[in-house]
């Protein structure tokens, strides 16, 4: 007979990196957020100092905003726009899979610097968006001058990149089962009644997934504003995870570093518990058949 | 093979019953169907042009770039893809893409193995603390890497081990992405387990079964992991970015960065044509293997 131990062996890889690569980092990170270490001397245990000096620190506070800006107006808009088009999708048309593929490009590239490099170029202020709203009458936008529009910029390249997203609603939206369109129907229900009663309750597990996917994601935004717009102008684009970088890499301020990726995290875990918490009144799971 | 009901039946789109009854309604029905193709064509479109904007812009003379909405080249010139390559480094682009599959294979394979070892063990075996340990795997697909990453750049640089490709590769080997693990096993419990019994049956350790049985059987999802591992170590920025130092051992997605700070500020061209070539790669492992993608984000849920 076998050891009753013997599966712990081909876990032994990943407990190995378990601790290691993530659960010693996890709270080393928090005991580095409560010390000043700057790589050269050891670090020096400061208590409370690093996150007292953030309750001051504009740039902080400058950024924080923009952080939670960006959030709020990226993962709605991603999800929203995914969802409409997966639903579009869905309804019995030829060629869904081409549509699919289509759509999916830009999720497969998104993550890629050549991407963020096009997108510098087609917002430029001759770029081939300003070219474009000229061409039909628009006002040309001064994209990168603009606060509220470079954060945007960055919030359009993520859009852009819905395709992940939608391929899951997709899947769910296959998964729902046809005859309680049909019982609906006969019931009297209209299109938009049956979507808003049938269709989206049903697929509330996948928004919720999605959801929560995507908002950790959007709080852990570097590469765009790293090489779009170098987080300006006006600090308007300087999300945390770049000023994390700053203080981390360049400045080499290891402790309120970590002190703000802390506070970060603490953000994204407390918004992601409330989410857990409201999927309980909102998020439906008909006769739960997952393991 | 056992493996199909695990997959999401993407294509399977049950034909509904043809609901029109009157010749207005199915008058109103072509409408709507036209409105949808119409909007799902514009759609594709705008996403897609900016791309093919990108590889006519690589062919156009840094005069034309700018102020033209049209991708096909006025004068059609390979100066971008010449000089472009030959970057402002002592290096070419061609020593940054063999950086970037340095980086990639031994990464891709440390991935698969690691994972499908570890899935095994999620998914075949009871043990003390499996509740716990698979939890934990929940907890780290959650755990934003933020929190952890400067004290992984502290333990590798105690470790020697900066400007090095060890910080990308040596995690990967240990399970490191739980994403994959966790796919792994939901694949892992949807196949029956027969096939493995027998094998048992007839004298094979588990190991044995392992390598024999359950790794032929779970090659499809094999595929899609190394796949998705391949696309997101081609993008991956920020741990190069962290890691290497040397200009010699940057990835391609660095040297491009590299080549946006260091070209002159009108040689557009130098710079779209590396991005496309940049790109390349992962276009072409996409239409080539895209079954493996849609149906790895469709089963798992994937970030992207």
């Amino acid at each position: 007979m076998e050891s009753r131990y013997l599966g712990l062996a081909y876990l032994a890889p990943y407990i190995i990196g378990l601790l290691v690569f993530t659960m010693i980092p996890f709270l080393g990170s928090l005991y580095l957020s409560f010390t000043d270490y700057n790589l050269i001397n050891a670090p020096v245990w400061s208590g409370l100092a690093n996150f007292t000096d953030l309750t001051t620190d504009r740039t902080f506070k400058r950024s924080l905003n923009v952080t939670l800006l960006y959030v709020f107006l990226t993962v709605p808009i991603k999800l929203a726009f995914a969802l409409l088009i997966a639903v579009i999708l869905n309804y019995r048309l030829r060629a869904i899979g081409f549509f699919r593929t289509a759509y999916y490009v830009p999720s497969i590239l998104g993550g890629s610097i050549a991407v963020a490099v096009l997108w510098r170029y087609i917002f430029a202020d001759a770029g081939l968006v300003n070219l474009v709203l000229t061409s039909i009458g628009l006002e040309p936008v001064n994209w990168f001058g603009d606060p509220v529009n470079a954060l945007f910029t960055i919030t359009l390249l993520r859009t852009w990149q819905f395709g992940s997203a939608m391929v899951i609603f997709l899947a769910a939206l296959q998964a729902v089962d046809k005859s309680l369109y049909e019982a609906a129907a006969i019931e009297g229900a209209g299109k938009w009644a049956s979507f808003w009663h049938i269709t989206l309750p049903l697929i509330t597990p996948v928004i919720f997934f999605n959801l929560i996917m995507q908002m950790v994601q959007a709080f852990q935004e570097f590469n765009g504003p790293y090489v779009i717009t170098g987080g300006g102008p006006l600090k308007s684009t300087y999300l945390l995870p770049l000023y994390i970088y700053d203080e981390a890499f360049k400045n080499f301020n290891m402790g309120y570093a970590s002190a703000i990726a802390w506070v970060l995290f603490i953000i994204i875990m407390v918004l992601t518990v409330v989410a857990f918490w409201s999927s309980k009144k909102w998020v439906y799971y008909a006769g739960d058949k997952r393991s | 093979m056992s493996n199909v009901e695990t997959r999401m039946p993407l294509s399977a789109v049950a034909p509904a019953k043809p609901m029109a009854h009157s010749r207005a309604d199915r008058r109103a029905e072509q409408v709507q169907t036209f409105v949808r193709y119409a909007l799902l064509i514009a759609v594709g479109f705008v996403m897609l042009y900016p791309l093919l904007w990108l590889v006519g812009a690589s062919f156009k003379t840094n005069s034309e770039i700018f102020g033209s909405i049209g991708f096909i080249p006025e004068a059609p010139t390979l100066d971008g893809y010449r000089k472009g390559w030959e970057t402002s480094t002592p290096y070419t682009f061609g020593r940054f893409f063999w950086n970037t599959f340095l980086i990639i294979l031994p990464k891709t394979i440390f991935t698969a193995i690691s994972c499908a070892v570890v899935a095994y063990g999620f998914a075949r075996f009871e043990f003390p603390g499996k509740k716990v340990l698979f939890a934990s795997l929940i907890a780290t697909l959650l755990l934003p890497n933020v929190v952890t990453r400067i004290p992984q750049y502290i333990l590798f640089r105690e470790m020697g081990w900066l400007d090095s490709y060890l910080p990308l590769w040596v995690p990967s080997a240990f399970a490191g992405d739980a994403f994959f693990v966790f796919m792994l096993v939901q694949f892992l419990r949807a196949i029956p387990r027969d096939m493995e019994e027998a094998a048992r049956v007839d004298g094979a350790n588990s190991f044995q079964t392992l390598i024999y049985i359950v790794v032929p059987m779970l090659l499809p999802a094999l595929i899609s992991v190394a796949l998705f591992q391949f696309m997101w170590t081609m993008n991956d920025f920020l741990g190069p970015l962290i890691y290497l130092s040397s200009v010699e051992s940057f990835p391609v997605s660095l040297a491009l960065k590299l080549s946006i700070d260091t070209t002159e500020a009108f040689d557009w061209n130098r710079i779209l044509a590396m991005s496309v070539l940049a790109l390349l790669p992962a276009l072409i492992v996409f239409f080539i293997a895209q079954r493996y993608f849609i149906e790895g984000i469709s089963a798992g849920g994937v970030k992207g």
